[in-house]
């Protein structure tokens, strides 16, 4: 599939979320902490590799998203089972400061890293008292 | 492994909200159960193996300690989380620290033919059956 033909069908997906809403969907635990620069999100989303995540801005929303690939033994019965999904999902809002043009995102050993810069005109400027 | 929810899956999912809400449960926990999730295990059996799997995100592989003693599986690990200085955080809610999980195998395992094997975050330990265990056709001659 190209590209284009992916962003042609994208209207598509988003009239029917109510189907996408019955599977089981995990909630990957992060951490987020902002600094003077921006904001930066750590996920865990393990057996998700790079071809399986997505991550997107719609508006001044961030999504995050992925399938976990665990490769499993044909025949296999489970015995126990503390994950029972492959689908992670989990929205945040952003706020105006944000620039979602640059935001940066790696995955590494099943953690997502984003950074999420703050746009120029909003990073803090120091104010000098001037002592006279 | 993943999928159907069946009646077992809601007394386990039952049991984990009191837990939540309670903090106990009136029934027995498993002696080596810990209340710490992290990491997540799956089992699975086939006819050959017993595979376990640990959902361990953000663990260096070789600082993992996987042994098996009285057919019990131990892993244990550390996942430490370096918070950046300065910052200010709004959500902590990945693990940090020491974990240790166990699983009682079946009885037919050999404890000289397992391997693991570490991917995006996942690790698997694949157990393979005893020769003797495993199923044999036999033919009617």
């Amino acid at each position: 599939m190209t590209e284009r033909t992916e962003l042609a069908e994208k209207p598509a997906t988003e009239i029917q979320p109510a189907a996408k809403q019955d599977e089981p969907v995990l909630r990957p635990a992060v951490d987020i902490f902002e600094d003077e620069g921006g904001i930066t999100l750590h996920a865990d989303m393990p057996g998700v590799s790079r071809d399986h995540l997505n991550v997107k801005v719609e508006g001044d929303i961030l999504t995050i998203e992925g399938d976990a690939e665990i490769s499993m033994p044909e025949g296999m019965e489970p015995l126990y089972a503390d994950v029972r999904a492959t689908h992670y999902r989990r929205s945040f809002t952003l706020s105006s400061e944000m620039d979602t043009e640059k935001v940066e995102a790696s995955l590494k050993h099943g953690v997502l890293t984003l950074r999420i810069p703050k746009r120029e005109e909003h990073k803090p400027k120091k104010i000098e008292v001037q002592v006279g | 492994m993943f999928g159907t929810t069946g009646l077992f899956d809601e007394l386990q999912r039952i049991q984990r909200e009191m837990e939540a809400v309670l903090g106990a449960t009136p029934w027995a926990n498993g002696i080596r159960s810990s209340a710490s999730s992290f990491p997540s295990v799956n089992v699975g059996t086939t006819a050959e193996a017993v595979d376990v799997y640990f959902f361990a995100p953000g663990v260096d592989p070789t600082s993992l300690d996987i042994s098996i003693q009285n057919n019990v599986l131990n892993v244990a690990g550390e996942r430490r989380i370096i918070r950046e200085e300065g910052a200010s955080y709004y959500r902590k809610e990945r693990f940090d620290g020491e974990f240790r999980r166990t699983f009682s195998l079946p009885e037919d395992i050999d404890p000289e033919r397992v391997d693991a094997s570490y991917k995006d975050g996942v690790l698997h330990v694949r157990l393979q059956r005893k020769e003797s265990s495993k199923p044999r056709q036999i033919k009617v001659s």
